[in-house]
């Protein structure tokens, strides 16, 4: 963090490197009680848009491979692991959404939903599909600071 | 038969106007092997396994036309499998010029064999899988070369020696000399591998019936194997499927015959205790 802040400083020109400068990375991200985040994990807001495109992909969020959401019928099988998220933008805020898509398990403590903002403290890491064995203390997140920024920007539009 | 293909039709042509494509839970379906075998695809579960009550073959999860697949010999592609080991079954093979059927006569004569794999092995002093056992017998008794668990001549010949033993109920000992490798598999069974922390029974004790996208999670029984998978166009060996899913979490599998997946076997395969045996099946 200090380092990228300080290539900020070194060149105020490069706009990219300013605004990882705001990024939270997974480890330091804060957990309210409840299992909220109350700010933004890019700094940037999210795109509804893109995080649309993370929800439906495969390579990505996948997450109507567990969750159903009418909005979303274009797309085929949706699946029936998790709750319907229709609604869920009335039922959460934004913090709380953010919180769940982050790491599910810090308000639903043994929820099955992976952590897609969670690098450490897994039982026997693989590199991603491989089958074999992780490299390095930490893994990278299953979706970015600003992947998860998009997911949430989409879920506040499914109102009731 | 046929009617069963309609109403499985029809079926899914209602849930595809819904929108998500999905019938919840298991087919009500029933299965009767080439007209004769009646094959056990649901029970009553195990009182050792707290998480399920009734029990149900992976061939209740699939769709109509591949459970139809199963019910006749001239359609299940698995069989070939077990045609090839056959003709392997009387070769004779290795230094001291015997063959399986040189012990063994009929392959028959294994009926019952499958139901009771794995088997702790008294005289190796471990847990021995019917991968094991046919190994031993190359090796030791006909003087030739171990199968690669995965070897095709190796899946082909579990093939055989399920296939004789189908309609037969799985009853593997869980307790005696086989507690210590079923406490391991159960242990297993419930851990959250992988970076999506999934468990065995994140997936097929508590979602069982439901959804995953497109794949419909069954109760992950192995009475079935080796099973003909339409995806690969091949058989697949107990402990490469188990493989297969501790991979999809994103994790560092185990071997297939590793200690770790012949303890899981043991386990998983008591959870099917009193299912018949399918194998070789036909699923996805």
């Amino acid at each position: 963090m200090k380092r990228a802040a300080l290539l900020g400083l070194a060149l105020p020109l490069v706009l990219s490197t300013a605004v990882y400068a705001s990024e939270v990375a997974p480890l330091d991200v804060s957990y309210d009680d409840a299992g909220a985040v109350a700010v933004s994990l890019s700094g940037v807001t999210g795109d509804a848009v893109a995080g649309k495109e993370v929800m439906t992909s495969r390579g990505l969020g996948n997450c109507v491979a567990c969750h159903a959401v009418t909005a979303l019928a274009d797309v085929p099988f949706h699946g029936e692991i998790g709750p319907p998220l229709d609604g869920a933008g009335s039922r959460w805020s934004e913090a709380e959404l953010r919180g769940i898509v982050a790491n599910s398990k810090m308000t639903f403590e043994d929820s099955m939903m992976p952590s897609f903002y969670k690098t450490k403290g897994y039982i026997r890491p693989g590199d991603a599909f491989t089958g074999k064995a992780a490299e390095g203390d930490e893994l990278p997140p299953l979706l970015t600071a600003q992947q998860i920024e998009d997911v949430v920007a989409y879920l506040m539009t499914l109102k009731e | 038969m046929k009617n069963q293909k309609i109403l499985g039709l029809i079926g899914l042509t209602a849930a595809c106007s819904i929108g998500f494509g999905a019938i919840a839970g298991p087919a009500d379906d029933s299965l009767v092997i080439n007209g004769e075998t009646e094959i056990v695809t649901k029970t009553t579960a195990p009182a050792y396994i707290d998480g399920l009550s009734e029990i149900y073959s992976g061939w209740h999860f699939r769709e109509a036309d591949t459970r139809v697949m199963q019910a006749d010999d001239f359609d299940n592609p698995g069989m070939l499998g077990v045609e090839a080991a056959k003709d392997v079954w009387s070769e004779v093979d290795g230094s001291e010029g015997k063959a399986c059927a040189s012990c063994h006569d009929d392959p028959a004569s294994m009926a019952g064999v499958r139901t009771q794999m794995p088997k702790f092995n008294e005289a190796k002093g471990t847990m021995y899988t019917m991968e094991m056992y046919i190994n031993d017998c190359r090796t030791e008794r006909m003087g030739a070369e171990a199968w690669g668990w995965d070897d095709s001549d190796m899946i082909n010949m579990t093939a055989l020696i399920s296939s004789v033993s189908r309609g037969l109920p799985m009853s593997v000992a869980v307790d005696g000399p086989a507690a210590p490798f079923w406490e391991q598999g159960k242990e297993m069974y419930y851990t959250r591998y992988g970076q999506l922390e999934l468990s065995c029974a994140n997936c097929h004790e508590d979602n069982y019936g439901n959804y995953i996208r497109a794949d419909h999670l069954s109760q992950g029984q192995i009475n079935g194997f080796p099973v003909y998978r339409l995806k690969s166009a091949d058989l697949s060996s107990i402990h490469n499927r188990f493989k297969g899913c501790i991979r999809d979490t994103r994790a560092e599998t185990f071997k297939p015959g590793s200690p770790e997946f012949i303890a899981l076997e043991l386990y998983v395969a008591s959870r099917g205790n009193g299912l018949s045996v399918e194998g070789p099946s036909v699923r996805n």
